[in-house]
């Protein structure tokens, strides 16, 4: 599309008559998704190198972390990827019980896995709406909403809070689900994939976002692995991993879903890739519901939280990627270092790779393709 | 759990350590023999860890070695992982840069020493990513106290 | 039925009587024009509120201008760090007369539960700040509510008052 441009542009500048020019974009800007700057060099609409400026909004979370005891952290994680606070808190509470040599009971296991699969919907929805907004497209967002509501709406049924649940234990759940949710997520879930059917017809087809997607943001497999990109990122571009199946926890492994892959390792694809995580996660749903086991919704514990010395790493799969944290211990009721390895973080280090070169406003739609949230890159 | 044996008949006085604890494998090695071992890791066919999790550092405070390099690895091909750890000196924490076999240490390297003060050498953009630029201090080192001391 | 005809019924012939300060005021509060700055998990519950489950626009707000130069309101909504301060103070310094500012969320007002080396605890210690809203983060009708006694604030206002040229006093930029 854009080959005679920049041809004409390459014997312009062979004669020396161009510059290229600087502009900085963010941190306060419509379209980075939060506080993140990127200084960017533009030879006309071309890009010719970008370089990421982050920690906006680094809060000093490992260093806090390093002062709380075990459960105190659990809130502060939530506000890391805070599209989906609980599977961060899932991912740190089964890091600690890692550390500790326990497991939750399977009640509580199928509750963790319904209220994970519910952010993880509500995360993509937001993605998808937020992105289609950035390229022009504004009536899906107004409508996506509409679930997201009634999924936040769940959320506060069972946790008490919308965005930011900190339900997870170390050793289960806070409390046992209210009696009125299951048959209220039931009639969500069976309502919900025609509701999904609607938001594809507004875009997959579409093809004025099938021309601002297509070919936009692309990167390779070989790129992806080199990079550390995970999460529907590289799901996109034909890898097929997924923790949920590929190193399952917290009962995964229980239920009948499919990983979304495809190859076309652009933002369609990742689009693509997202709305059908959407679907598959409403499945997942409904089968925990149908299957939810009796019992305990945790494992009570005596006294203070002091896991033995020695050090772990969990990952779980996260609506953007490996989710990782790096527990110490020191036999003390706080630990001695927590590293979080942050998805966003290192998919973002791809930008570069993806936009230089290319026109600018391809640079937006690949930036919106890496579904960004700066609270986890910044932590 | 991933099988170690290969790697120490590999590097023999290498490897300083094999520990394993709630199924994670740690392998602590000497600070030379980092590169070779990784690119061994990254391309012998019984490993194949292309993938690098995560790069940081932990400030034992007290202890010797103070300060402690640690690498995540991850292998899709075998669904496996692996943990090193590389014992850096008290004064002057330095070691070289993994970005040559794995391009995604970059920034978890700019994190590490900002944070820590860690440095990799031949390092191609080594400054710092998270605090401001203009700050000079490690907030991450055990010395340092939370609630800082008075930057802007 | 429109003004025009209420105002036929009423108040005979569409005359309305008031005063100078009332219509100024009241021409202000009901087309606040916030300026985009969600931060963090704030900024979530803002767009919320901004989207059609709560509709903002009922109160003339839903214009969220990017660029400080045409907004009157900045929602500070999120946790403010020492790196971003400049940013903030730049763009509320680019704000043109009037303007109000809302803390929104308690990492916004007093830091939050983020007490360590790199976050502002409060914004309040450079901005003048009109209204606090609790919460972490606050639901979106209490964002709302907030943007409610914003308004009634400024319908007691006296913009032609000499000695109120300049809005609110402390600001160290």
């Amino acid at each position: 599309m854009a080959e005679p441009g920049i041809q004409i542009i390459a014997e312009v500048r062979e004669r020396g008559e161009t510059e290229t020019m600087e502009i900085n974009m963010g941190p306060q800007h419509p379209s980075t998704h939060g506080v993140f700057r990127a200084v960017v060099e533009l030879d006309g609409e071309t890009v010719v190198k970008v370089v990421p400026h982050l920690g906006y909004l680094h809060r000093g979370i490992e260093k806090i972390a390093e002062n709380r005891t075990y459960h105190q952290i659990i809130p502060l994680t939530d506000r890391l990827d805070y599209m989906a606070g609980a599977s961060n808190n899932l991912g740190y509470c089964l890091a600690v019980e890692k550390l500790m040599g326990i497991e939750a009971p399977p009640r509580a296991q199928f509750i963790r896995v319904i209220i994970t699969e519910l952010s993880r919907i509500s995360s993509h929805l937001f993605w998808a709406g937020a992105t289609a907004h950035d390229l022009g497209a504004m009536t899906p967002f107004f409508y996506m909403v509409r679930e997201r509501e009634q999924i936040l709406f769940f959320l506060e049924m069972i946790t008490g809070a919308r965005l930011t649940p900190s339900f997870f234990r170390i050793g289960g759940v806070a409390m046992d689900l209210p009696p009125e949710f299951h048959d209220e997520c039931m009639k969500f879930v069976k309502a919900f994939p025609p509701r999904v059917d609607e938001y594809e017809a507004l875009l997959t087809e579409n093809i004025i976002w099938k021309s601002r997607t297509k070919g936009v943001g692309y990167l390779s497999a070989e790129d992806c692995i080199g990079l550390g990109v995970s999460g529907p990122m590289a799901r996109a571009a034909g890898i097929n991993w997924d923790l949920r199946k590929n190193q399952p926890y917290s009962s995964y492994d229980k239920f009948d879903f499919k990983a979304a892959v495809y190859n076309g390792c652009d933002a369609y694809d990742r689009y693509r890739v997202r709305m059908m995580e959407i679907r598959q996660s409403n499945e997942i749903i409904r089968q925990a519901l149908e299957g939810v086991p009796e019992g305990d919704y945790s494992i009570t514990m005596k006294g203070a939280l002091k896991p033995p010395a020695g050090e772990v790493y969990m990952a779980i799969e996260a609506p953007r990627g490996e989710l990782g944290f790096y527990i110490i211990s020191d036999g003390t009721v706080q630990p001695f270092r927590m590293k979080i390895r942050a998805p966003t973080f290192v998919n973002l280090q791809s930008l570069a790779k993806m936009s230089e070169g290319k026109l600018f406003s391809d640079m937006v739609a690949a930036l919106a393709s890496v579904d960004l949230v700066l609270a986890e890159v910044d932590r | 759990m991933t099988d170690v044996t290969k790697l120490k008949s590999a590097f023999p006085d290498a490897v300083l350590n094999v520990e394993e604890f709630r199924g994670d494998v740690t392998v602590t090695l000497k600070r030379e023999a980092l590169l070779p071992m990784c690119t061994f890791l990254r391309d012998d066919p019984d490993y194949s860890f292309r993938f690098l999790s995560d790069v940081t550092a932990v400030d034992y405070k007290d202890k010797t070695p103070r300060f402690v390099a640690v690498y995540h690895l991850l292998s899709h091909e075998h669904n496996q992982r692996l943990r090193l750890k590389v014992p850096l000196e008290d004064e002057r924490p330095e070691i070289e840069t993994v970005v040559g076999i794995w391009p995604t240490a970059n920034w978890h390297e700019r994190e590490t020493y900002d944070l820590l003060g860690v440095k990799f050498l031949n390092h191609p953009d080594l400054r710092r990513i998270l605090l401001p630029y203009h700050w000079d201090c490690h907030p991450l080192r055990k010395d340092y106290p939370l609630e800082g001391k008075g930057e802007l | 039925m429109g003004l025009e005809t209420y105002l036929g019924d009423k108040c005979g012939e569409g005359v309305v009587i008031t005063s100078m300060e009332k219509a100024i005021n009241w021409a202000r509060k009901s087309s606040l024009w916030p300026c985009t700055f969600g931060l963090a998990c704030c900024a979530l519950e803002m767009i919320d509120l901004a989207l059609s489950p709560y509709d903002l626009s009922r109160f003339g707000m839903e214009v969220f201008r990017s660029s400080p130069r045409q907004a009157d309101l900045m929602i500070v909504a999120g946790t403010v760090t020492k790196k971003m301060l400049p940013a903030v103070l730049r763009i509320y310094a680019q704000m043109t007369e009037p303007k109000w500012v809302i803390a929104m969320g308690a990492c916004a007002s007093t830091g939050g539960i983020f007490r360590s080396y790199a976050v502002v605890q409060g914004i309040d210690q450079y901005l003048p700040v009109d209204i606090y809203v609790p919460g972490c983060p606050p639901r979106p009708e209490a964002l709302l509510d907030g943007i409610l006694k914003l308004h009634e604030k400024i319908m007691k206002e006296k913009p032609l008052h000499s000695s109120n040229a300049i809005q609110s006093g402390s600001c160290k930029i």
